[in-house]
């Protein structure tokens, strides 16, 4: 890709999906978990990838965070192509164009808070003397700075997921992907976990961050997203711009 | 990832299973201590062969002799070739332009004539028989005096004995110690040539010989007993101390080169020399120690000595297929030490595929978090090398516990028997070191296969696992 081609697809989008498809074999069939989707994130924008279970909505997801790479199309983050990164490249977006909020949480068990938050710094081979104060900052963010030394099992699924989010935030990404972030939790520490995510959406100061999170409650996607967009059969089926 | 936090991440890991890795760990102490073990025995086996070869003085010393004489006891005269059944020519005699000659070759250290005579030796009250050797000054820094009691000898003129510890336990008493001979006169009684006085016309008409020494030339000698005192100055190790031979000969006592050469003592070979040679004159040797300037330069000095016309013997070629024998030997005990550590190495395999399967979800985790394949499996690989190296430490100090072991077991079984017991058992650095590092390949080279399936494992399917 050229740098005419690099300025078109990002134009100021931080995400730019064009014509991408995810296909798999089973057996003789052709599963179409995401087909010819194009969509286009703008730096900053909390987009809502809404659908029902098996719509392909997670399946993109995973493409736009690198996890996966599509069978056809182009997928471009902050103006570069996924599809022409190695598999070197796609781990450094992962580690930091991106942070990644899963349902489970997938904090490891073996490790403290501050051990677990500290795991992308040391894929990023941040200097040791500068982690501490990172991770510190980053649980601080989330409201953990007591719980440094604790393991995820001493703590609640609010708790744990808040952990998570400071992990995905500690190499400070420019983009916030989140796949069903409240899908384990009640709706009370649902609502917690959602303000804390607007709030990074839209913090109080600083530069906000772009949100593509995945959820298939509708309710929530319209109190904080700025766009929903409806996945069918892995593909797009509305777009509504709330915001 | 960097090397630090790769080695931490996967000590951490290690101690998460620390009951299934310690015993993975474990296994290839097994393995390294079998082989430590077994290799510490071979290189011991081969010190104690080289030390008492060295100690023999045999690495670097080739025998001279005239073509006919007969070195070692062979029969018919050390070496011959084809040419000495048609050469008819009278042999080089070894006198000493010979000496002269022999000891401007490259890479000859000295030339020595070997004397050696058998004598009566006398302590109060007691008397034994005794082969005496001169022994040049050289023999002091060989290694062929270790463990001697007391000092060689203070000068090249010395009248001064060293006496082997097995004759020194002949001439005391019961139970009087090897250091009381020190300092103690001994007395030599021993055949010597005393020159004829110049030959009257009848004597010149029934004995037409010829001299063997300078005061003897074209007069010949007669034989006579001597005898002299030499004080004790050193008393080798006997032999059921680790002692035993000394030197070049298998002597009782040995007396400073140059002395035993002044005694103008009759040797065996003196009449054989003087029947032989028809005109000869000055000193004829029966034989000369030639020292080499290293075991690698005797061959060849031993092949120009052969042509200059002598029998040139040395036991280069026995000790060359003694080391082929030790490194084949040492090959089958590496071998079959090293088949646990085989086994070992699919515990390795074991243990980490199985750490595959329970930490799936966690790789795909890493990988979310921006862990590159690569990561992926130089952690697998950090931790099968943690595994080694500290198998490979522990294997070291077990295989060191079991050769201590072994040669204190051996050391009771000889002395029951009535047998001293040599130190068979050695770990020198590089088996060590050697063993270390190569628990460490191993293990590296059983973490292959479970460090690829790991890195192969896609992210999305091990985010899925439960």
């Amino acid at each position: 890709m050229n740098v005419t081609e690099t300025q078109a697809s990002t134009n100021g989008n931080a995400i730019h999906v064009d014509q991408v498809s995810r296909h798999y074999q089973m057996g003789g069939a052709i599963i179409r978990a995401v087909d010819h989707i194009s969509l286009e994130v703008r730096a900053g924008e909390f987009l809502a990838l809404l659908g029902a279970s098996g719509s392909g909505k997670s399946t993109l997801l995973n493409l736009i965070a690198g996890l996966d790479r599509p069978t056809s199309g182009a997928i471009f983050a902050q103006g570069r192509d996924l599809a022409g990164m190695s598999s070197e490249d796609l781990a450094r977006h992962r580690n930091r164009t991106i942070g990644i909020v899963f349902q489970s949480f997938q904090l490891l068990p073996r490790m403290t808070l501050e051990e677990n938050v500290e795991l992308p710094l040391r894929l990023a081979e941040i200097p040791r003397a500068e982690r501490p104060g990172r991770v510190r900052e980053a649980l601080d963010r989330v409201g953990l700075a007591a719980r440094v030394k604790h393991r995820p099992t001493e703590l609640s699924g609010g708790e744990q997921q808040r952990a998570a989010i400071a992990r995905a935030l500690v190499n400070q990404p420019m983009i916030l992907l989140a796949d069903e972030p409240t899908g384990n939790l009640d709706s009370k520490t649902g609502d917690e976990i959602m303000h804390l995510i607007a709030g990074i959406h839209r913090p109080a100061s600083g530069p906000g961050r772009t949100i593509i999170m995945v959820t298939h409650e509708r309710a929530l996607a319209e109190q904080y997203a700025d766009r929903i967009v409806t996945l069918s059969d892995g593909a797009i089926a509305r777009e509504e711009r709330l915001r | 990832m960097k090397i630090g936090d790769l080695t931490e991440l996967a000590a951490r890991n290690l101690r998460e299973a620390v009951l299934r890795n310690s015993l993975t760990t474990l296994g290839i102490a097994v393995g390294v201590a079998s082989l430590v073990a077994l290799l510490s025995l071979g290189v011991g086996l081969q010190q104690l062969v080289d030390r008492s070869v060295a100690r023999a003085g045999l690495f670097d010393t080739i025998s001279v002799r005239p073509r006919q004489s007969t070195p070692f006891g062979q029969r018919g005269g050390g070496r011959r070739d084809a040419r000495d059944a048609t050469n008819m020519e009278p042999p080089r005699v070894l006198d000493d332009a010979a000496r002269k000659e022999i000891a401007a070759l490259p890479n000859v250290v000295e030339v020595n004539p070997e004397v050696r005579f058998t004598a009566e030796a006398r302590y109060e009250p007691n008397s034994q028989l005794v082969m005496v050797s001169g022994m040049p000054a050289s023999s002091q820094g060989s290694g062929a005096l270790d463990g001697l009691a007391g000092n060689f000898f203070s000068g090249p003129d010395a009248e001064e004995v060293i006496v082997q510890g097995d004759m020194a336990k002949r001439l005391l008493n019961e139970g009087q110690s090897l250091d009381s001979l020190l300092g103690k006169e001994i007395t030599l009684r021993f055949a010597q040539r005393q020159a004829l006085p110049p030959p009257s016309e009848q004597a010149a008409s029934d004995a037409p010989n010829q001299a063997v020494g300078p005061d003897e030339e074209a007069m010949g000698f007669s034989i006579v007993p001597s005898e002299k005192k030499f004080r004790v100055v050193g008393v080798t190790p006997a032999s059921d101390t680790g002692g035993g031979r000394v030197g070049f000969n298998n002597s009782g006592m040995y007396l400073p080169l140059a002395v035993a050469e002044k005694l103008q003592v009759v040797q065996g070979s003196d009449l054989r020399e003087m029947s032989r040679s028809g005109t000869a004159e000055g000193v004829r040797y029966a034989a000369l120690n030639v020292r080499a300037s290293s075991p690698a330069a005797v061959a060849e000095i031993e092949s120009s000595i052969a042509h200059m016309g002598f029998a040139a013997f040395s036991l280069i070629d026995v000790t060359r297929n003694l080391r082929t024998f030790f490194a084949i030997f040492d090959l089958f005990l590496a071998i079959f030490g090293s088949l646990a550590l085989a086994v070992a190495s699919l515990g390795i395999i074991n243990t980490l595929v199985m750490a595959i399967l329970e930490r799936r979800r966690e790789i795909g985790v890493l990988k979310a978090l921006g862990a590159a394949d690569r990561d992926v499996r130089q952690l697998f690989f950090a931790e099968a090398g943690v595994m080694g190296l500290a198998g490979g430490i522990f294997g070291v100090l077990l295989g060191w516990g079991i050769g201590r072991a072994i040669q204190f077991a051996t050391a009771v079984y000889l002395k029951r028997q009535g047998m001293n017991s040599p130190n068979i058992w050695s770990v020198p650095l590089w088996l060590m070191l050697g063993a270390v590092a190569f628990a460490v390949v191993i293990s590296l080279v059983s973490g292959i296969y479970p460090a690829s399936r790991a890195a192969k494992l896609d992210p999305v399917e091990a985010l899925r696992y439960e």
